[in-house]
């Protein structure tokens, strides 16, 4: 067996290599920016780095998202020394011209700069995303320069599996899934469940549009989360761990995978771990496109390799999960925390955000606001600073009319609630829910049936056809949403809708069938009148 | 006499002695309290899908299938309220608008639980817009039809044919509005290799979407008690009817 990794070398040496040239370009590869066309700006650097004959003097280093996506791609010259400079919609052309004129002349470009000291950068905090846009995802040394692993080897060496626990019941973190339960007391039942064999898996079957928190934690710090799973295997018991990755993510099944191979030669995964008795096995799942499988007990049917659908509750996945075996499902996001509560401790995580959520929580910011991208905020910020400080408020003279959090699970909060504290409780007060980390900015140019008619097109199509009510009433719900949007709704047709909301929210079989009346409900609540006047219309007509 | 434990639960206010272990549809069965139900069959596992058979547990806002809800000490029961009642209706409108659910045409007319639980429940019209599948007729098998458009997707026969028969002919495909059962890897029933005729869906089925070939408009009789005489046959391992045994 070859020795474990030696994170402290590894990370000396990974320091020693960042000064050894002047410049470091570092370019956003995440999927935003590829997408708006990163892949060939990092092409274009490198390639002009070759020609020029420049690798003793520039480093190319493809980095996870930098955060502000509607400015992507984005490019950061490092100089030796400190002085940063970020550049925004980065195209090969212009990559060249920087390298020109900023590491050769040595004259910046300000027109095409990115003041980073604007609030959406400024106004953030920054844990679970803290190596966005700074390690590169796809080298293990890079996760390790900047800390990684260190909270394993701890635990390993230093902790009991029942202080790991201890930890992460004083940081008080709550599931970043949705839900918000406490994630200690989940570990505790795992822990504490009988039988030699446990599971521990990953949630990363994100599928709320709009919302892409989990991607990027998976394809821009894969390690992180290996960490995460692999202290909380420690913690609880576990032998065997799988991360369950939504096929629609290829890059982040790509990216998680070469990083579990890497972890396992480095003696971070597999058989005796650093070293110690502690032996864990890792594996990937990937779905076949069904958002309802992030709903815990139809993930582990289709892990188990059958039909996605939930079962009954209990019995609960801690007392009989995967092949009947106790077995424990966080989100990607709530195992990317783990790392940083050990390390730092959990009074420390305890005392950012509010008494009852503590920690951050990442959003996607979308919608008609300025800043779109991927945000890291203490919980309990209000809604009013994300929206206008960090979000930098709704473009081209509009008014801001509703926030939609929780996707097709949650809600629409007006703009009388935009100040409004962002944790668990306020938000389900509100008629809405954290949900994973969406959160969908509308104008007033947006008519809230025509939104609640989307959200409940997505619930139809995504029902796993089980129970009655959310195969069946999703449709009827969607079919006098479509007559109420199309002007033909009468007063009837919004009394059957009000009922069949609760009929469908009281007698669904899982989550996604009783939170799918959310978003009628809750813009009922707030915009009736916009209802009313398109019945209006119809009686006026005849 | 039964010498099982048990534990005192109250249905509706009254006291009752419930077994340990024992769901609350199978308590309130034996005891003789009404319940509807549709995907529930005694002798195969619990589906726990149709949601007709809900009750209301004291402290706990969500309704919970009685199928599946255990019997635990002290638990509060209602099986009927107004919110209930109300609920048990719009989930019954919500299959018949589902499917083409026209008694007076259908072969089971008369011997369907679909129908028996819309009298039970008093539901007498359907509020919702008529989904009115097109879904094709499967007549291939030399003895049975298989009308899906007549099917609540209760997964009796899908269960009765794995769990029972052994032969898992029977499965769901897709899902949702589109979801639907298909036979083998959904070939036509009569090309099916691993059916074996032994008709214990049909029997089991709730509704007109399984019949013997050649039954007219109501000539349809089911029989899903013969699961629960199999399943406690196999349970106490007697292979022969009691004539033959003796």
């Amino acid at each position: 067996m070859a020795a474990p990794i030696d994170l402290h070398e590894v990370s000396e040496r990974e320091r020693e290599a960042r000064f050894r040239t002047r410049w470091r370009v570092k370019a956003c590869g995440s999927t935003a920016c590829i997408s708006a066309g990163a892949g060939a700006v990092i092409n274009a650097v490198e390639d002009m780095v070759e020609r020029e004959d420049m690798q003793l003097e520039v480093q190319v280093i493809p980095t996870g998202c930098m955060g502000l996506c509607s400015a992507g791609p984005l490019m950061r010259m490092m100089r030796r020394g400190g002085q940063e400079t970020d550049y925004q919609k980065v195209t090969p052309e212009l990559s060249r011209e920087i390298v020109r004129s900023h590491v050769i002349n040595e004259e910046p470009l300000p027109e095409h700069q990115l003041d980073t000291g604007i609030p959406f950068f400024t106004s953030q905090e920054r844990i679970v995303l803290a190596n966005g846009g700074i390690i590169n995802p796809d080298r293990i040394e890079s996760y390790v320069a900047h800390g990684g692993y260190s909270a394993l080897e701890k635990a390993l060496t230093t902790m009991k599996p029942k202080a790991v626990i201890d930890e992460i019941r004083t940081a008080g973190i709550r599931g970043r899934g949705g839900a918000g339960y406490p994630v200690a007391s989940k570990w505790s039942l795992l822990s504490a469940a009988a039988g030699d064999t446990k599971y521990v898996v990953a949630n990363g079957d994100e599928g709320d549009p709009g919302a892409y928190m989990d991607r990027t934690i998976m394809e821009d710090d894969p390690h992180r989360l290996i960490e995460g799973i692999a202290i909380a295997a420690y913690a609880t018991g576990a032998s065997d761990a799988y991360i369950y990755v939504r096929a629609e993510y290829p890059r982040a099944i790509e990216r998680l995978d070469r990083a579990i191979r890497v972890a396992r030669r480095n003696r971070l995964l597999g058989r005796r771990i650093l070293d110690t008795k502690f032996s864990l096995n890792v594996e990937i799942r990937i779905g076949a496109g069904a958002f309802v499988c992030g709903e815990e007990t139809a993930l582990m049917a289709s892990i188990e390799g059958r039909r996605g659908t939930p079962r009954l509750r209990p019995p609960y996945p801690t007392d009989s999960g995967l092949w009947g075996h106790p077995t424990m499902i966080n989100n990607v996001e709530t195992l990317a925390n783990i790392a940083p509560i050990i390390n730092n401790g959990g009074e420390w995580f305890a005392s950012i955000g509010t008494a009852k959520s503590t920690g951050t929580k990442v959003f996607a910011l979308a919608g008609d606001i300025t800043n779109t991208g991927l945000i890291e905020v203490p919980m309990g910020t209000p809604l009013r600073d994300i929206v206008e400080k960090i979000g930098g408020g709704v473009p081209d003279g509009g008014t801001f009319k509703a926030a939609q959090t929780g996707g097709p699970s949650g809600g629409c909060i007006p703009s009388k609630f935009l100040d409004t504290p962002v944790d668990y409780e306020s938000l389900r007060e509100l008629g809405s829910i954290m949900g994973s980390g969406g959160l969908i900015v509308m104008d007033d140019s947006q008519s809230m049936p025509d939104v609640a008619k989307f959200f409940m097109e997505f619930s139809m199509d995504e029902s796993c056809g089980k129970c009655t009510p959310c195969r069946a009433g999703t449709v009827q719900m969607h079919n006098i949403l479509q007559r109420i949007v199309d002007g033909h709704g009468t007063r009837g047709d919004l009394r059957d809708l009000e009922h069949l909301c609760t009929v469908v929210r009281d007698t669904s079989l899982c989550g996604l069938g009783q939170a799918a009346p959310n978003p009628v409900l809750s813009t009922l609540q707030y915009f009736r009148s916009e209802y009313e006047a398109l019945l209006a219309k119809e009686v006026a007509h005849g | 006499m039964d010498r099982r434990p048990t534990v005192t639960v109250h249905f509706d206010g009254v006291e009752h002695e419930a077994f340990v272990g024992e769901s609350v549809l199978e308590c309130a069965r034996r005891l003789g309290i009404p319940i509807p139900s549709l995907c529930f069959l005694e002798g195969i596992s619990v589906w726990g899908g149709c949601r007709v058979c809900v009750v209301e547990v004291a402290e706990d806002h969500r309704l919970r299938p009685a199928c599946a809800t255990t019997c635990v000490a002290d638990m509060e029961i209602k099986t009927e309220t107004p919110r209930l009642r109300a609920y048990r209706k719009s989930v019954l409108e919500l299959l018949f608008a589902e499917g083409n659910h026209v008694c007076a045409v259908c072969v089971s007319n008369g011997a369907c639980e679909l129908q028996d639980m819309a009298v039970q429940t008093g539901m007498d019209h359907v509020r919702y817009d008529p989904q009115s599948p097109k879904r094709q007729i499967d007549a291939s098998h030399p003895k049975y039809v298989f009308d899906p458009n007549r099917c609540i997707l209760c997964t009796r026969c899908v269960r009765v044919c794995d769990e029972i028969e052994g032969a898992h002919v029977w499965d769901i495909s897709y899902r949702g509005e589109s979801a639907h059962l298909i036979t083998e890897m959904n070939k036509p029933w009569g090309e099916s290799m691993s059916c074996t005729w032994c008709g214990k869906c049909v029997a089991v089925c709730p509704t007109g979407a399984l019949s013997y070939q050649g039954r007219a408009v109501g000539e349809m009789e089911h029989d899903p008690a013969m699961i629960k005489r199999l399943a406690l046959a196999r349970n106490r391992h007697e292979w022969l009817y009691p004539e033959e045994a003796k």
